[in-house]
This record gives structure tokens, C-alpha cells and sequence, in this order.
């Protein structure tokens, strides 16, 4: 019986789960959406996703090896960070802008805050209002959909439905929209738009996985996709137009869930996605902006300490 | 079903619970910390070379919150010194070298319908009764409520939320009727009107004995099976919508929560005297080879038990005083069993958790499980950077240590212990600030 015996505070057993799992979880979410890209946009959407993904891992190898910090890479959340940035990008977007996208996400918005757990921003959005900002013309090009899988990139712009609807009478569209093909062709995804976020069925599928894992709390994307719902209704325009196009589904299940960059409270959740969703709604309906599911969840990342701050449960007894 | 907010469900573990209560060989030598409940050490009351009877007081408390100290065997006293504990480093521990005899202490028998409530409380304490749930308040204070506060409920807690105890469901399930005598004598002690007995509703088998054996209002209470459900405060929530106040006590909503294994001891001690010298405990975990529920004397080494036991069967890495998620770790196996030991628990190598520390990536699920409404991470946080003044807002004071944030949180941040620290320095804090008022 003469053994060492390990001696520490309780509790002695542990949960399964950990980072790396979780941040497996969200990589496994994701895949549908990312098949359903590659299928519309053809294969350079591919390209960029690996692009992204690669350049992301070797920059927050490198950035914490510069910095002198513990490597974290192997908790694979560059890796989800990569995806990410690759799906709100448009499928034509060229290899090496979407590599300097995924350095400025890693090096700047990620690691320069503190590495995980510490950024204030979302690194895949804040990386793609820094491309835009930059390549405004490459980061708003949107290629027809492919619908083949080899094919080669057809370089004829189109316009995303967003746009569109920005550009021209609102009730052209209306027309259209009662035609049942374009429902359909708007929730598979057939429409231009950013690699990862048209498919609107693809990224519920995923969600859904995440939301059965246990991974993500419902209230971020319900409240976030109900506003934007709602909201559209008031103000008289089409609700399930304005939740299937744009990247709401995206935002709402990937992006405003990302723990780092949103409340930990359940209430502050509830705010965070019911804000998240009407800036949404005022900055498409009355920004400069086509679509502003982006630029309204940076926004709220901005909000989410204050927001802690303010909803702090009642402990028990108070 | 109701319950409580928050919360986790650990693997339950319960190996044991169809093992029946067995006796314990009588141990040759006992070492008996005079510090085995919260409050003041007990003072000695023999000297080495004396001869002592098995349940003689050895230790007597001399302070409001301390508890009597007794022998678990008969023989003579060895020594008086220093030695480890395992609550405490070292405590002032009473050695006894056993005859083999076994010589009881005379007993009689009581009625309890001739007892006013001041005998109770003068009887439970005269046994050294402390609650045998693990914090170790001693009973007789527990019952004493002051003059303007008045008790209408008793809760026996039965609940066992803890992984692979067992112990308190063997009790119920084979001491049925000496824990409802305990009930009544609490009651009465107290001169509560209504009687409960919580039960998890893991336990079928001890919610039908118990059942079947209640009398008049006393109600059995079927709780959900979640951790940590045996804890006072959400005890007294789920079964009476009362929340006790912040730095309060059960008494100050009119409940005294005791632990089934308590009543079992307060009976024995009201109707026959017997003081507390014995306990059932659970031994347990991969690491045994034979897991069993056992009577054991006070005093025992864990070496002796897990011996009785068949001893280890694979390579062990922790040895537990009490359950996964609260217990004691120990460091040394020459460490007696004591009144609060509900179980022994010997974790094995391939158990070792992932305890890779990562920063913390606020996912939430700590605020989402605490029973206490706190927020974890915020305190983990500070606490760890030595931020006092920022996490005592986060009331640190009310965190009753049941771990479910350090639990689930996947970055393994240790935030039992460091929640702890800043609850320490919050206690002091309020302690000192308490002083000066009064001062004045």
C-alpha cells in the first residue's frame, strides 16, 4: 500500500466536456453549411475555406510562439475561427485576401487581446469589416450560384437578394417572392451570398446539433432570429424574407453564440440577441448597408460587459 | 417534480446500494482526534496509562459550539499528542490500545414522553452528537434556537446527492423506524409541528420503507436526483418555497435540517443513552476490491478498513474522505475515521480527470449550475488576480463549495479553490467590519 497518494480540493471528478471538445463540436456543426457552399459556389469556395483555416492555425502558432505565450492551438478554436471567416466571405473572394483575413483575425483581433477568452470582437467578423473596409470591391463581389460541383467560376456578378431589394422598388421583389421556386431556392441556399450563409437549412441542421449538445444556449439565436422577425413585420416588410437572406442564420448560431464575445448571464443573453436583431433590421431597412448582421453583432460585442455587469443573478438569499 | 435552479448530474456510482450494513472487525488500536466538528476542540478528560470502558467520555466540551468526545473501544490510553486528522493537519489525537473486550459503558433505557426538551438537548450533547453529513455542527446547538425564533418543520435529509454513497440509503432502508423515532425526538426537542424525511428518487427501495413506516404528519418528500439537492438552503427551497437569508441559518426560517444518519444517532443517544462511538460509512470506488457498507468505530484507520475491505485492486490515485464532489482528499491512509467520514472512496489512476487549465472561454455553465445564483467565473476570476475588492461583490460568502462550477467548467479552471480564498478574505472582511460596529 506504500503509494503516492494525489491530494487537491474538491470536486474530484470532472465533466467530459472541454475546449477542445466544444470547439470539435462547433467544427462538426459547421460542415453542412460548408458542403452546401462548396455545392452552390463550386470548388474555390473550398480553396478559401482551407485557405482561411491554414492560415489561421500556422498565425496563432506563430503569434504565440513570438509573444512567448503557452501554445493553444491544439484547442482548435483558430481552426472554428477559420471557417467562420471563410463563410462571411463572398466565394469568388481571392486566396490572398482571404489568407490576410485570417492573419488579422488570429494576430490582431484575437491574440493582441489576450489570446481565447480575451478578445472583445468576434475575430472572424471583425476580420471581415477590416477586409471590407480594405477590398471593398473584392469583399462585395457575389458570384451566381454554381449548382455544380467541378464546374468552373463563373465571373458574372449577381447581385445578393439584399442587395437588391437595397437597389431597386421594394415591390418588384414582392412579385417574385410569391412565386414558391424562390422560397425554396432562398432556404437551400441557391442565391448569391457569402460561402457559409445561404444556406439557411444547411446552417440549421447545425445549429440544431449544437443546440442538442448542449453546446450553445437557445436564447442567443431564438431571440436574435424572433427580432429580426418581428421587427421586419412592424415595419412592414417581409419577415421571412429578411430572416433567410443576409447571414442572420449564420450570425444568429454561430456567430452572436460565441462564448467569448457574448454574455455569460441568461438574461444578458436575451438582450444580447434582442438588440443584436433590431440593429440588424435598422441598419438594413435604414443604414447605408445592404446587410447588417456583421456590423450589429460587432456592435453588441462592444455592449456584452456592460451587459454582465448590469443582469448579475440574485444569489440565493438576497 | 419540483426542484431547484441549477445544478448537475454526475455519474451516480452507486455501486453499493444493495450492500447490506455490515459490522466491522473491532480494531486493536484507535487514535481519536478531539477535533472532529466545527467550533472548539474538546478538552481531554483522562490521562495516558488510564483504562477506559467503550463509550466513556474522553474529551468534554468545554466551549458553546464543541461537542464531548468518546471512547470506541475499551483499553487503555496510550497517548495524548498531536497526530493527523483528517479535517486538520495535525490535532490533539487521544491513542487507545484495545483489550479485545469490548466493555460497554452501562445504558439504560428512556421513555421520551418523560423528557422535557431540555433533557433532549442535555442527552444529545452528553453523546458528542455533531451532524454526521460531513460539516460536523454539533446538534445540541444545532437545537437550541434562540428564544425569538420559532421552529415548525424538521427535516430529516435523506437526499444522499453525493456519487457513490450509500450509506445514508442503507440506513433508511434497514434503521427505517430508529430514524423516525430520531424525527419525533428532534421535534420534540425543538417543538416543531411538522416532521419530513427527503429522499432522492434514486432510492425507491428506501422511499417505500420509509413510506410504509411514517406516522402521523410527518411526510416523506421525493426529490428530483440532482446534485447538490442534499444542500440545506435548496432543501428547505424545494420542499418549502423558504429561502434562507444570506450569512443565516435554517433556524432563521423556522427549519432544522438533520441528516438521516444524525436522527439514527440522536435516537440511540435519547432512548438508550449510547453515545456517538460508531458510524455506518460507504467504502467505495474502482480502486477497492470489495465495496462495502460498513459499521465502523470511531478512531479506526483507513488502512484497517480498506484492509477489511480486500485493499486496493488497482493502482489508486486519490484517496477520498467523503464523496467525489466534496470529500476530503487524503495524503496518508494512517488517518482515523471520524464522526463526519461518510465514506471512503479510492479513485484509481485511469480516473484522473482532464485537468488541462485553459484560460476561461465564459461559456456560462458555471452561472448556469450554480445552486447559489453566483457568478463563478467572475469570482474565479478575481480571486485569482487577488482582486478582493472587485469579487466581494460577487458575494462569495454564500458559495456553499459543492463544486458543480468546477465541474462542468471545460477550460478546468479550479474554481472551488479559488472561490474560496476570496470567500475567506470576504468572511474576515465581514467579520472585522461586524467588530468595529460593535464597538462602537
Amino acid at each position: 500500500m506504500e503509494q503516492q497518494l494525489d491530494v487537491s480540493v474538491s470536486p474530484h471528478i470532472k465533466d467530459k466536456a472541454n475546449v477542445q471538445k466544444i470547439m470539435l463540436d462547433v467544427i462538426i456543426a459547421l460542415i453542412p453549411a460548408g458542403i452546401a457552399g462548396v455545392y452552390i459556389f463550386g470548388i474555390h469556395s473550398l480553396y478559401v475555406i482551407l485557405t482561411c483555416v491554414i492560415m489561421a492555425v500556422i498565425s496563432e502558432w506563430v503569434i504565440q510562439k513570438i509573444v512567448g505565450v503557452k501554445n493553444t492551438v491544439d484547442d482548435l478554436s483558430a481552426v472554428v475561427t477559420g471557417i467562420l471567416l471563410a463563410y462571411c466571405l463572398p466565394p469568388s473572394i481571392p486566396l490572398w485576401i482571404a489568407g490576410i483575413g485570417a492573419v488579422a483575425a488570429i494576430v490582431i483581433v484575437k491574440n493582441l487581446f489576450g489570446g481565447l477568452g480575451y478578445n472583445i470582437f468576434n475575430p472572424a467578423l471583425a476580420s471581415r469589416a477590416i477586409l471590407l473596409a480594405s477590398w471593398p470591391a473584392a469583399m462585395t463581389y457575389f458570384i451566381k450560384p454554381q449548382m455544380s460541383f467541378f464546374g468552373a467560376i463563373d465571373t458574372v456578378a449577381s447581385a445578393t437578394p439584399l442587395t437588391v431589394i437595397k437597389g431597386f422598388a421594394y415591390k418588384g421583389l414582392e412579385t417574385s417572392l410569391s412565386n414558391k421556386e424562390v422560397w425554396f431556392n432562398l432556404i437551400l441556399g441557391m442565391r448569391g451570398g457569402a460561402i457559409g450563409e445561404t444556406s439557411c437549412l444547411a446552417i440549421l441542421l447545425g445549429g440544431i446539433y449544437l443546440l442538442f449538445r448542449k453546446v450553445i444556449d437557445w436564447r442567443i439565436p431564438f431571440t436574435f432570429i424572433g427580432t429580426v422577425l418581428v421587427m421586419s413585420f412592424i415595419l412592414g416588410r417581409d419577415p421571412l424574407f429578411n430572416i433567410f437572406t443576409g447571414g442572420v442564420f449564420l450570425g444568429a448560431f454561430f456567430m452572436a453564440t460565441d462564448y467569448v464575445t457574448s454574455p455569460v448571464t441568461p438574461l444578458g443573453r436575451l438582450i444580447f440577441g434582442i438588440f443584436s436583431g433590431l440593429l440588424v433590421v435598422l441598419i438594413r431597412f435604414y443604414g447605408g448597408y445592404p446587410e447588417g448582421v456583421c456590423y450589429s453583432i460587432l456592435i453588441m460585442n462592444i455592449m456584452v460587459p456592460t451587459i454582465d455587469k448590469f443582469t448579475v443573478p440574485k444569489t440565493f438569499g438576497h | 417534480m419540483r426542484t431547484f435552479s441549477g445544478g448537475i448530474h454526475p455519474p451516480q456510482s452507486k455501486n453499493t446500494k444493495d450492500k447490506p450494513i455490515e459490522k466491522a472487525d473491532l480494531p486493536k488500536k484507535v487514535v481519536i482526534p478531539l477535533q472532529q466538528h466545527s467550533g472548539c476542540q474538546a478538552e481531554p478528560v483522562v490521562s495516558v496509562g488510564d483504562m477506559v470502558k467503550t463509550g466513556q467520555k474522553i474529551g468534554e466540551a468545554k466551549a458553546f459550539i464543541s461537542a464531548n468526545i468518546h471512547s470506541s473501544i475499551t483499553g487503555k490510553i496510550e497517548s495524548i499528542k498531536k497526530g493527523l486528522s483528517p479535517i486538520l493537519r495535525d490535532g490533539w489525537c487521544i491513542t487507545i490500545e484495545g483489550d479485545g473486550t469490548d466493555e460497554w459503558v452501562t445504558s439504560q433505557k428512556n421513555d421520551l414522553d418523560k423528557l422535557s426538551p431540555e433533557e433532549i438537548r442535555q442527552k444529545i450533547k452528553d453523546a458528542g452528537i455533531v451532524g454526521l453529513g460531513g460539516a460536523g455542527f454539533p446538534t445540541h446547538v444545532k437545537l437550541c434556537p434562540p428564544c425569538n425564533t420559532k421552529v415548525d418543520t424538521v427535516i430529516i435529509n435523506g437526499a444522499e446527492c453525493e456519487s457513490y454513497l450509500t450509506c445514508d440509503n442503507r440506513l433508511m432502508i434497514e434503521r427505517t423506524n430508529e430514524i423516525i423515532e430520531g424525527l419525533e425526538i428532534i421535534k420534540k426537542a425543538v417543538g416543531a409541528k411538522n416532521g419530513y424525511i427527503a429522499i432522492e428518487d434514486n432510492k425507491p427501495k428506501a422511499i417505500e420503507k420509509v413510506k410504509s413506516a411514517v406516522k402521523g404528519s410527518d411526510k416523506v418528500f421525493v426529490l428530483k436526483t440532482k446534485y447538490p439537492q442534499g444542500a440545506e438552503k435548496q432543501l428547505i427551497k424545494v420542499i418549502l418555497s423558504r429561502e434562507v437569508p444570506s450569512c443565516k441559518l435554517p433556524l432563521d426560517v423556522g427549519v432544522v435540517v438533520d441528516n438521516v444518519g444524525t436522527a439514527v444517532a440522536v435516537r440511540n443517544a435519547v432512548l438508550e443513552n449510547k453515545p456517538l462511538v460508531e458510524r455506518v460509512i460507504t467504502v467505495c470506488g474502482s480502486g477497492i476490491s470489495t465495496e462495502r457498507n460498513l459499521l465502523v468505530r470511531i478512531g479506526t484507520s483507513f488502512k484497517d478498513i480498506i484492509d477489511q475491505c480486500g485493499g486496493f485492486k488497482k493502482d489508486v490515485w486519490k484517496v477520498i474522505m467523503g464523496g467525489p464532489m466534496m470529500g476530503l482528499s487524503q495524503f496518508s491512509l494512517d488517518i482515523p475515521v471520524i464522526k463526519g467520514t461518510s465514506g471512503i472512496l479510492a479513485m484509481t489512476l485511469d480516473e484522473r480527470p482532464d485537468l488541462r487549465e485553459r484560460n476561461c472561454i465564459r461559456c456560462g455553465r458555471c452561472v448556469a449550475v450554480c445552486p447559489m445564483h453566483l457568478m463563478p467565473n467572475m469570482l474565479g476570476l478575481y480571486s485569482a488576480r487577488f482582486m478582493m475588492n472587485e469579487g466581494f461583490k460577487y458575494n462569495p460568502e454564500d458559495c456553499i463549495e459543492c463544486g458543480s462550477c468546477a465541474y462542468v467548467c471545460p477550460a478546468k479552471i479550479p474554481l472551488v479553490q479559488l472561490i474560496r480564498f476570496v470567500k475567506g478574505k470576504k468572511l474576515e472582511h465581514l467579520r472585522c467590519k461586524s467588530e468595529l460596529l460593535n464597538r462602537k
